[in-house]
């Protein structure tokens, strides 16, 4: 396996510009002899199929959820940077590269990264001519606000439903090509395996999760926009059906894996509320714009009722640690000293599994300050969420909130042309392992998702084919697409067939996910990740031998379709541990507790770490081979982060 | 933060297909935490059945913040149960008393063929968009996004309506089955914005065209779409549809686009 990430040379601001004008077309006459295969309908499986529709390829696009509209795109909140200066503050393509970078601690492709923010203005011209209802000045401009502790004000908001409004306008635009016919949509239709003829990614083997049947789908390539894998702790902000198992199968099938152990943890969500809990619920982190942050001083203080703690005894932690940035220090900072406070027992909220997990963010000042109405203005609807979900009113009692796991910056390892190892095999959004290096900024998933399947897949997929030309014949009797259906049926089989059946796959993806949660989650150490490591493949082999899935596999079995995902994080799980046992350094997201300042901070190693970890599958869970994508930084010099 | 628990009886519609005969089944939840979500009362009686080697029920769900629109069943009868603007999964138990029977049920309509359960088949909905819910606009080549510039309220009132999850309770809580609701949510959506006026009309005419063709019924204003809605969309939006669709009537001599064949 060879990594070439086939960026183009020259000066940054013209690398995009110069790719395209010497990439191939295909004759429109042409298009439609080319099948494309999307897998995926958020922000970029939605946007790609709808656009690489419109140039006249032949589109199939394949969701799990019952209409393309469902993608869990929907629920991102906050917002959408775009580099576009409307405030006049300052901003620009290269301030939003330089943030961008530096934000993911000098660990993301430095052309990638530029490219993104050299689209993200291209992005609202287009979500604004199709009708996506933008918050708006009075005087009819479009409105922006300061996001995730960025210093200018770029991001571009539709009230706390940005991803709804985002991807409603790609999904319109998808439906209007399914009418149109360039897109064929497979609905409730789930992506099991991945068809690859002599090297090249030729088709993929779905499951309708209807009646069952599996069928096999060729085409002459295939892209997938599978989303992340934050399910993998059980716990997250994820939809519950979100899931690794295609970017998995198609790992499996010799795409390497990149860089796993970036996952993002949202510091603003609302805590766990006891042991039946399902999934975590997100809240914007704008909230940390006007809430303070808190915990008692004292551990006899956490159970008592806040307002009763006098200011003296309140440790507004972030405040005086990092007098600069305060509440609004980037969200892996966050997210830690909650950790670290609720660990030293000063947590507050339920004792769920013998510790207080919550902090306050607290709006009592803001609301004197501001008013109880302009609170209400900015964060109203967050309020309401909040107190249907656990019954609290925040505008009298502090929210309570703790961190979670929320986005994956790792994912499929692709080129500038976003294609993974595997020659016609494309991956977009955040199931690519993306332009965030090893960690995200706020409002910049929606960006990077629309970005891809907008603007660069309609070029780059368009110059594979017209590299390509014409692809041999795939017939469904092939051997290797037997091969594939064969392997997706055998294993459902496997799952169906358990020789002690007794637990349910919930009940081992609780187990998973609180061990990972615990040895490879916010903080992570090598005797922790050892400790993990040793106990995956025990857990998975006791899956394997225990999961309990009534009914049949040709039927509409919802069991099954949770087992099969459950049974990919199992494998996934210990990919993602070893990658962060073998990054021996702090960057990001990323948090080993051996690399640490004085002061807590991440602490890099750029002589042996300034790299991507691209990861081959052997055939050997627990031996995956290493490939190293060298990280070269010319515009811009690795610095070391100060939010002091 | 004090904790209360509760028993509560289901009587669940378990149904096998869309031509099947369905009953109701009874089940029962035992010390169900005031805390826990609707549907983490529901997904704990399934993994009862599951581990009894019983074919748990099936019903919708993704995101569980009530966005997806994914989710929804019937709760004695409302849609999406008692608490108004909430999603069945943003629905919590501590609205609920120890001792209470409720009856969930499907989104019942011709339109929504029942799939399995609780689970029903909206495709009709993306049948509608199909016909005209977008603004046509090629990837790439928009114009400027501040060129045009949009009233404050205009833009606020756009917004109300593209609120719409597409979660189908409206149609449920209609007598008549009618997606109208559905409908003027986006031609009101669309319609309100410049760059919507183009296809203003026609979009009107195509939409309501194709919820006819999917077998909805007609409005006869009971409102009952708007009770049930849980992002609160306004009926009054049926109301500009009409003076769109109307409108497109009288004023277009296009014939009437042809409904996409459902199914």
């Amino acid at each position: 396996m060879e990594l070439n990430s086939n960026e183009p040379t020259g000066p940054l601001e013209d690398r995009w510009t110069k790719h395209r004008d010497h990439g191939k077309l295909v004759n429109p006459a042409n298009r439609r002899k080319y099948t494309v295969i999307v897998v995926g309908s958020g922000l970029a499986g939605g946007a790609g199929a709808a656009s690489l529709g419109e140039l006249g390829y032949n589109v199939k696009c394949f969701a799990f959820q019952d209409s393309p509209r469902r993608a869990h795109s929907i629920a991102a909140q906050g917002g959408i940077n775009a580099a576009k200066n409307y405030q006049s503050d300052g901003d620009s393509v290269w301030r939003l590269f330089h943030d961008t970078l530096k934000g993911g601690d000098f660990r993301g492709r430095e052309s990638n990264t530029w490219r993104l923010a050299e689209i993200s203005n291209a992005i609202i011209d287009q979500c604004v001519a199709q009708g996506v209802p933008f918050a708006r000045e009075y005087g009819g401009l479009l409105a922006n606000r300061s996001f995730g502790g960025a210093q200018v004000s770029r991001t571009f908001y539709a009230r706390g439903q940005t991803g709804q409004q985002l991807l409603i306008g790609a999904y319109q635009a998808l439906e209007r090509q399914i009418g149109a016919g360039t897109v064929e949509m497979h609905t409730r239709s789930e992506m099991l395996e991945l068809i690859v003829v002599d090297g090249v990614a030729r088709g993929i083997v779905t499951r309708s999760l209807i009646t069952g049947k599996i069928e096999a789908h060729v085409a002459d390539c295939v892209v997938l926009a599978t989303g992340g894998y934050a399910n993998v702790f059980y716990l997250s902000t994820n939809a519950k059906g979100s899931n690794c198992t295609a970017a998995w199968r198609a790992h499996r099938q010799g795409a390497a894996f990149a860089n796993p152990c970036y996952t993002q943890i949202h510091p603003t969500c609302i805590p766990q509320a006891g042991e039946h809990q399902s999934k975590l619920t997100l809240m914007s982190e704008s909230l940390r714009n006007d809430g303070r942050i808190w915990v008692p001083r004292k551990k006899e203080d956490v159970t008592k009722a806040p307002g009763s703690i006098p200011e003296k005894d309140r440790f507004y932690y972030l405040e005086e640690r990092y007098p600069t940035f305060g509440n609004l220090v980037p969200r892996d900072v966050a997210s830690r000293n909650a950790k670290y406070v609720c660990d030293d027992g000063l947590g507050v909220g339920p004792e769920v599994a013998g510790q207080r997990r919550g902090v306050y963010l607290d709006f009592a000042a803001s609301i004197s300050r501001l008013g109880k109405k302009e609170v209400e203005d900015r964060y109203g609807n967050l309020f309401e969420m909040y107190e249907r979900i656990t019954g609290e009113n925040p505008y009298q009692v502090p929210m309570r909130i703790y961190p979670a796991s929320h986005y994956a910056m790792g994912g499929l390892w692709v080129d500038y042309n976003l294609m993974t190892t595997i020659p016609g095999l494309f991956a977009a959004g955040e199931a690519n392992f993306s332009d965030h290096g090893a960690n995200r900024l706020g409002a910049s998933a929606l960006m990077q998702g629309l970005s891809d399947g907008y603007f660069v897949l309609p070029f780059t997929v368009g110059n594979y084919l017209g590299t390509v030309r014409d692809l041999p014949e795939v017939r469904l009797d092939h051997a290797d697409v037997k091969g594939a259906v064969e392997r997706v049926e055998n294993r459902i089989h496997r799952l169906l067939n358990a020789p002690k059946p007794s637990k349910t796959a919930d009940e081992f993806h609780r187990e998973l996910g609180a061990l990972i949660w615990d040895k490879c989650g916010m903080a992570r150490n090598e005797a922790g990740l050892k400790e993990a490591l040793a106990k995956i493949p025990e857990i998975r082999e006791r899956f394997w031998e225990q999961v309990k899935v009534p009914g049949t596999g040709e039927a509409f079995n919802q069991t099954l379709e949770r087992a099969g995902r459950v049974a990919d994080f199992m494998e996934f799980a210990e990919l993602l541990s070893i990658d962060a046992l073998n990054r021996d350094e702090s960057c990001g997201a990323h948090f080993r507790e051996e690399h640490q300042s004085e002061e807590g901070e991440a602490v890099r190693d750029d002589e042996h770490f300034q790299h991507v970890s691209a990861w081959e599958f052997t055939g050997d869970l627990g031996k995956p081979k290493l490939h190293k994508e060298p990280l070269v930084f010319e515009r811009l010099k690795p610095s070391t982060r100060s939010y002091k | 933060m004090t904790e209360r628990t509760m028993n509560i009886t289901l009587q669940v519609w378990r149904q096998d297909g869309p031509s099947k005969p369905g009953k109701f089944e009874r089940y029962e939840a035992k010390d169900v935490s005031e805390h826990s979500s609707f549907l983490e009362m529901l997904d704990l009686i399934n993994e009862g059945l599951i581990k009894e080697g019983k074919d748990p029920f099936s019903f919708d769900h993704d995101c569980r913040e009530g966005i997806c629109g994914m989710c929804g069943m019937v709760i004695n009868g409302i849609p999406h149960g008692p608490q108004a603007a909430t999603t069945t999964c943003q629905l919590h138990m501590r609205k609920f008393k120890s001792g209470d029977e409720l009856w969930l049920e499907p989104w019942r309509a011709a339109g929504f063929p029942v799939v399995k359960d609780l689970v029903v088949d909206r495709a009709a909905f993306d049948r509608i968009i199909q016909a005209g819910g977008y603004i046509t606009s090629r990837t790439g080549s928009a114009p400027e996004a501040n060129g045009i510039a949009i009233d404050k309220k205009t833009a606020d009132a756009a917004f109300d309506a593209a609120a719409c999850i597409g979660c189908g309770a409206c149609v449920a809580a209609c007598p008549n089955a009618s997606a109208m609701l559905f409908v003027s949510a986006k031609a009101t959506h669309l319609g309100l914005l410049p760059q919507g006026q183009p296809e203003r009309k026609d979009r009107a005419r195509t939409m309501v065209a194709q919820a006819d063709a999917e077998g909805f019924g007609g409005c006869t204003n009971h409102r009952e779409c708007e009770a049930a809605c849980p992002k609160e969309i306004k009926f009054a939006n049926i109301a500009r549809l009409n003076r769109d669709f109307i409108g497109a009537m009288i004023t277009s001599s296009d014939d009437v686009q042809k409904p996409q064949p459902t199914r």
